[in-house]
């Protein structure tokens, strides 16, 4: 049993089914990523798990516990971190709020050492760290948002999109972030329009189309596989 | 040397210090109509009424003080009844919220609804003021009558003009800038108060942190009650208490919060000010003041009044209309009133 496991799950935004019988799964110190052509269902899919779609079918369980029908507060409270792809940071407030915003359903005072982990993770955000998220770089906004997630401590990380709107050093960079969460122990799942960079990271990866597996392998099996290359990855 | 001095006297008596003391009680006001909006995201008309429901109670209170003999002597009466009135526009926000402005809230209504509620509530509550009270112009400062009087300045100063500080206007300002303050350290240094800023930055996400809706919607309320409270208060210390004018105040404390950029707090201090001293300035009679300042055969023959006392409502709504045509999000970049 995997340590978080979305099975079969069916379901939509209140009309017609968005994903049918999608399975997603990842485990503690592994990155999965979730890929797929565009309208294929992927953050759908992840919107599923952490309980902002209604399921019609399916359950979703985290380490063993079924959270089919808690709200993504109780999820977050349950140990799931969330980071939207947009509006994704309290614009109006300072890099410091955003991460103490974090940490708001933690005890006040135990939050100290992690801020001072997220400061380890992304140094930019000590130096800027008085200063207003909103005048922030889409690389920099995209560091507070995840490090806003990191105050929970969460034992799931879920990313959607982290890279859209990005330049490619700026993504490069996050990659290599997501890498140095994923050393200490957390389990990531994230959605990614840039498939190839983001499969070569991946310990998993799940390729939708239409709201259903198409495939499912490791990154590299799938990056390396001719059909999933030629039909998602342009060749 | 001195002609400029006295016109100077002339123009801080008439124009800066009451516009000072009425942009403080704007300001106060219009931070109550700019933080439900933040929070609730709508106009909430019923403010400028729960300033006179409060001043109603605290003028009852006053009364049963001045009954019993109890008074803090030379400050008004009032101030000491002021809790009173903080508690009964506190407990009106929040029971109106309760029976009203929750219905709409729960059923995720667009803010042109809740807003259209508010005039509701803004009218029982207009019923339930005249109903207690009456409609009448009623005095509710006792106490010292100034701070500095004219005659006073005129024998300190040498001037043949004199500036005059009611203890009205002193107390405003102080008064103003402590639940000014007291505001500001809240929402910048407290956790609730950050709930609250970022509740008002991006719910989605503050509901992620485990933000607690309700409880900054409460906040909301019980804050902005109290704001009116202070705000009706001070303006029925320094004029006088008639239920009707602060249905009309609503027009500048809307066009304060507004100009300042809606949901933004220090946005609407700014337009208090901004907006008080426009009508001040704009209804001012300048022919005295340039009678000091220009050779005696410039000497104007009109009252160089700009526009008479009698429109000074149109300022504020003059201001409205420019703001958003021109920038609709205000000084400040609040958010746009949809």
């Amino acid at each position: 049993m995997s340590f978080l496991a979305g099975a079969g799950m069916t379901g939509g935004y209140g009309g017609p089914d968005i994903i049918r019988g999608c399975t997603i799964e990842a485990e503690p110190g592994r990155v999965a990523v979730i890929v797929g052509p565009n309208g294929a269902g992927k953050s759908t899919a992840m919107k599923a798990i952490f309980g902002m779609v209604q399921l019609r079918e399916g359950t979703v369980e985290l380490d063993g516990e079924d959270i089919t029908r808690l709200s993504p507060q109780e999820r977050v409270r349950k140990g799931m971190g969330f980071v939207p792809q947009e509006r994704n940071v309290f614009t109006t407030m300072t890099v410091q709020e955003n991460l103490e915003m974090g940490a708001y359903i933690r005890e006040a005072g135990a939050a100290a050492d992690t801020m001072a982990q997220v400061f380890d993770l992304f140094p930019i955000l000590k130096e800027r760290r008085r200063q207003i998220a909103g005048e922030l770089s889409g690389g920099q906004r995209q560091q507070v948002a995840i490090g806003r997630a990191l105050m929970t401590e969460p034992r799931l990380l879920m990313l959607d999109e982290p890279t859209a709107g990005v330049s490619p050093v700026v993504m490069d960079d996050l990659f290599d972030r997501i890498l140095e969460i994923r050393a200490t122990g957390i389990a990531i799942l994230m959605v990614e329009q840039n498939a190839a960079q983001a499969l070569s990271i991946a310990d998993r990866g799940y390729v939708l189309v239409t709201g259903e597996n198409r495939y499912t392998d490791t990154g590299e099996a799938l990056l390396s596989d001719p059909e999933v290359r030629r039909s998602f990855l342009g060749g | 040397m001195s002609d400029v001095a006295n016109a100077l006297v002339l123009l801080t008596n008439f124009v800066i210090v009451p516009g000072v003391a009425y942009g403080s009680q704007l300001a106060l006001g219009a931070l109550g109509v700019t933080l439900v909006f933040g929070i609730l995201r709508f106009a909430n008309f019923s403010h400028g009424d729960v300033m006179a429901f409060g001043t109603m109670v605290v003028l009852l209170t006053t009364w049963w003080f001045q009954g019993m003999d109890v008074g803090i002597a030379p400050l008004p009466t009032a101030l000491l009844a002021l809790p009173f009135g903080i508690v009964a526009a506190a407990a009106f926000n929040l029971s109106a919220d309760r029976l009203v402005f929750r219905f709409y809230r729960r059923r995720k209504s667009p803010p042109v609804i809740l807003l259209i509620a508010s005039i509701g509530v803004m009218f029982a509550l207009q019923g339930i003021v005249r109903f207690i009270i009456g409609p009448d112009d009623r005095r509710l400062a006792d106490g010292a009558r100034f701070l500095i009087k004219a005659s006073e300045f005129k024998e300190a100063t040498g001037l043949k003009e004199g500036l005059a500080i009611k203890l009205s206007q002193g107390l405003t300002v102080a008064v103003t800038a402590i639940a000014v303050t007291a505001l500001f350290w809240f929402l910048h240094r407290t956790r609730a108060g950050k709930a609250m800023r970022a509740y008002s930055d991006n719910e989605d996400l503050a509901l992620l942190s485990g933000v607690n809706p309700d409880r900054v919607v409460f906040y909301a309320w019980l804050i902005a009650g109290t704001l009116a409270a202070v705000a009706g208060t001070m303006y029925g210390i320094d004029k006088s208490f008639k239920p009707f004018t602060y249905f009309q105040i609503l027009l500048p404390i809307f066009a304060a919060a507004i100009l300042g950029g809606i949901g933004n707090p220090l946005g609407a201090v700014a337009g208090g000010f901004i907006v008080a001293l426009s009508e001040t300035a704009v209804t001012y009679a300048y022919k005295k003041f340039l009678r000091y300042l220009v050779p005696e055969s410039w000497e104007p023959s009109g009252l160089m009044q700009l526009l008479s006392t009698d429109y000074k409502l149109a300022i504020s709504f003059l201001i409205l209309v420019v703001v958003l045509l021109v920038r609709p999000t205000g000084i400040f970049r609040g958010r746009v009133l949809t």
